[in-house]
């Protein structure tokens, strides 16, 4: 099997993935900047699981930024195929390429046109081949993998493990540069084991009460330190409950934003009653709060 | 590879470690074996945080799996002891503390359960996780050891939390977190919570001290079997106790939006339908002829319906609960739901799921409300499927996916064979989820195997098994 091609790690330590991922506005735990650190050492893909709204998108965006590389994304939903995620020839100018040889009567016969239709002017390139094909810095994130077919499974599977991808008339590409992969997953359906077997796995939870204090007031500064750990134990409190759909973290800075904006300066009873549309957005998710938490 | 092939050492220890979570209902492969090795290769060792998190990412392939993993890693590479040790002996000076008794025994000020207790006290308000981790483990050492029981045993976190008895100290925590707010209102409700989460986490601490300690005395092995609850996945629905259900019940929500995905759009959903000729050489000619732009007919949408006959009698409660809260959650996705219910008699119970409504509500409404019982209480299918037959005919037709859920025992009445027959053949398909172990079908009352002649029957014991039935479906 051919090694994929190596390339220097980015990351010289734990505390130095937590430094410059926090210098791209993200701010880590010990279990995110760990795994992260051994996907950048061994050179394997990263694939996060949680809830929406824990910082899985962000986590990619962010690690692009520490690293100076670009961020290419595959965004996938049910339906998707090769020719959106990987490769496809364009057609259309194929067609018009033939048409104009026909035309223009000076004999350009079958064989050269022929060649000449599967050359590069005429791929389309998707997410997947662009990444693989780049020589400068990348981070590929492949976005809600569990909304794809299990087919597509199978065709990432090559792509991750060789980093190489094989067009029929063309031959093999091979990366010249491996791209730093993160798949991202909200375990709605239970990815392939031999998906899971070549990435390094990491299972985003809801954060700590003081990792999210911090998350909070390095997203919205502006807001009173007091503030944000009121927030932070409410949104705690409606996480317990059990809700259809427990408030996230992008939702707890919704909030914090929406406080900033009304100029509230504490969160009482009457705040968070006029406020509450903000984080939950079912309406039995509302009036169960309202009950659990005395809110009336 | 690094890892050493010689046996013991650091990779024997691995690989002990390894086997633990295998034995634990975690798959492990071989190739995740050798990643672990190479992770030791690369982590800073002398970080236990950093080695926990590394192993994690490579041997876990689930979130839910993580609670086993951190118990086992705590078995297998425990903090060491003699630091703590050591500071809990400069504290409280000597024997003392090993021979101490309940606090009640004890006298004021000089005692050192009571002093502990006031630190406890202090930790909780401040609720720093790992200060109070440290507490745990001295709290321990001071005062979870007695004399080794018939079994060998000789520490206990009964004795820990007895000494200390922390759910005495709510009050006073909460009085400190509301700093003087009124109580009653919404703030208190967030303190509780607040309080109920970090008293959770010190007993949790105290537990991995305790078998810990344990372990060291009686061996890893046997500690670690005993340590371990099972998957909530693998959670019998028929055994399933209070506190699951609120686990059972956050993961049949997506498995139900996939049954409804899977019911309702069983062809793959292409992005076009059939190639409409005529259109496409209409559009041609536009462009001297040549097809640039094909057409399509748009596909035919498909309106699925779907039919859920469940058994709610007494024998089947755990199972019910659940098959009625799949119910619910596939109400919410699909609109072509109808719900029947029954015990000896059978009534439509669509009415109670409302999308949003709750669960336990609409259960406790369907017992006061719905027609279920004819005469006694005891399930009587062949009645339950007659009635149903009877009252709507219509309800099963080509379009309907019919799932019944029950465990078929009919309590020796007439399992009325031919009606489920006769309505399995109307609908377009049929399955049958049985609570049961396969092999207790057709054993005593059951008559699960006369049905699985005439219907796709499926052993649905617990949530992995759902999934398992949604994916095949």
């Amino acid at each position: 099997m051919p090694r994929p091609p190596t390339q220097l790690p980015q990351f010289s330590s734990v505390s130095d993935v937590a430094k410059r991922l926090s210098a791209a506005g993200y701010l880590t735990d010990k279990q995110i900047a760990t795994t992260v650190f051994l996907a950048d050492r061994l050179g394997k893909p990263l694939l996060v699981e949680g809830p929406a709204g824990t910082g899985k998108t962000e986590l990619a965006k962010a690690l692009a930024a520490a690293t100076d590389a670009e961020l290419i994304r595959l965004q996938c939903y049910e339906g998707l195929d090769e020719a959106r995620a990987l490769y496809e020839w364009n057609y259309k100018k194929q067609l018009l390429r033939i048409q104009a040889s026909q035309a223009s009567q000076d004999g350009a016969d079958w064989e050269t046109v022929h060649d000449d239709i599967f050359g590069e002017e005429f791929l389309l390139a998707r997410p997947l081949l662009t990444a693989i094909r780049r020589t400068e810095p990348t981070v590929l994130l492949i976005d809600e993998t569990d909304k794809a077919d299990v087919e597509v499974e199978g065709l990432l599977l090559e792509v991750l493990s060789d980093f190489q991808v094989t067009i029929p008339e063309l031959g093999t590409v091979v990366a010249s540069r491996r791209p730093t992969v993160v798949l991202t997953s909200n375990a709605t359906r239970e990815l392939s084991e031999a998906l899971k077997r070549r990435c390094l796995y990491l299972a985003l939870d809801y954060p700590s009460a003081e990792r999210e204090r911090e998350i909070v007031l390095s997203r919205v500064p502006d807001l009173a330190p007091g503030l944000a750990e009121q927030l932070v134990r409410t949104i705690r409190a409606l996480r317990a409950l059990e809700l259809k759909k427990s408030p996230s973290i992008s939702e707890t800075l919704d909030w914090a934003q929406t406080l900033l904006e009304l100029g509230l300066d504490t969160l009482d009873e009457a705040a968070i009653g006029d406020t509450l549309g903000v984080v939950l957005k079912h309406a039995s998710d509302q009036e169960r709060a309202a009950a659990e938490l005395r809110l009336n | 590879m690094t890892a050493p092939a010689a046996p013991g050492g650091l990779a024997g220890h691995l690989d002990g470690f390894v086997r633990a979570i295998r034995d634990a209902g975690i798959p492990v492969g071989i190739s995740q074996a050798v990643d672990a090795a190479e992770i030791l290769t690369v982590v800073d060792l002398l970080d236990r945080e950093q080695l926990r998190h590394g192993l994690a990412a490579v041997l876990l392939q689930r979130g839910n799996q993580r609670q086993i993993y951190d118990t086992l890693f705590d078995l297998w590479w425990p903090l060491g002891d003699r630091p703590v040790v050591v500071a809990a002996e400069d504290d409280d000076g000597d024997g003392e503390a090993v021979t101490l008794d309940a606090p009640d025994s004890a006298d004021g000020e000089l005692d050192p359960a009571a002093r502990l207790r006031e630190e406890l006290a202090r930790l909780l308000a401040e609720g720093d996780e790992a200060e109070l981790a440290r507490f745990a483990r001295r709290a321990v050492a001071m005062l979870g050891q007695t004399s080794p029981s018939p079994s060998g045993q000789s520490w206990f976190s009964y004795r820990v939390m007895r000494a200390l008895s922390p759910d005495s100290l709510v009050s006073s925590l909460l009085e400190g977190l509301l700093a003087g707010g009124e109580r009653g209102g919404m703030a208190e409700q967030v303190a509780r919570g607040e309080v109920r989460e970090r008293l959770a986490s010190f007993k949790a601490a105290v537990d991995t001290e305790v078998r810990r300690r344990q372990a060291d005395e009686r061996g890893r092995d046997r500690i670690a079997k005993s340590a371990v609850r099972p998957l909530a996945d693998q959670i019998d629905f028929l055994r399933a106790q209070q506190g699951d259900l609120a686990e059972l019940r956050r993961m049949v929500a997506p498995l139900a939006r996939r049954l409804a995905v899977r019911l309702s759009a069983r062809r793959r959903q292409g992005r076009e339908g059939r190639l409409d000729f005529r259109k496409t050489v209409r559009a041609s000619l536009g462009t001297g002829g040549v097809p640039v732009v094909t057409h399509h007919r748009p596909r035919k949408v498909h309106k699925p319906e779907l039919v859920v006959l469940c058994d709610i009698s007494g024998s089947v409660a755990g199972f019910s609960h659940f098959t009625l809260m799949l119910t619910q959650a596939l109400r919410e996705h699909f609109s072509g739901v109808r719900a029947f219910a029954f015990v000896d008699s059978t009534d439509e119970v669509t009415r109670f799921f409302t999308p949003g409504a709750d669960v336990a509500d609409a259960i406790r409404r369907i017992g006061r409300e719905a027609d279920v019982v004819a005469f006694e209480g005891h399930s009587d299918y062949g009645n339950a499927l007659e009635v149903f037959a009877d009252r709507w005919p219509t309800v099963v037709g080509p379009k309907t996916s019919l799932m019944v859920l029950g465990d078929g025992r009919t309590n020796y009445r007439p399992p009325g064979l031919p009606v489920l027959a006769d309505l399995v053949q109307r609908s377009r398909s049929a399955h049958w989820l049985n609570p049961e172990p396969r092999r207790l079908w057709g054993s005593g009352d059951s008559a699960a195997l006369k049905y699985a002649d005439v219907v796709d029957m499926v052993e649905c014991r617990n949530a992995a098994q759902l999934a398992d039935f949604v994916t095949t479906l």
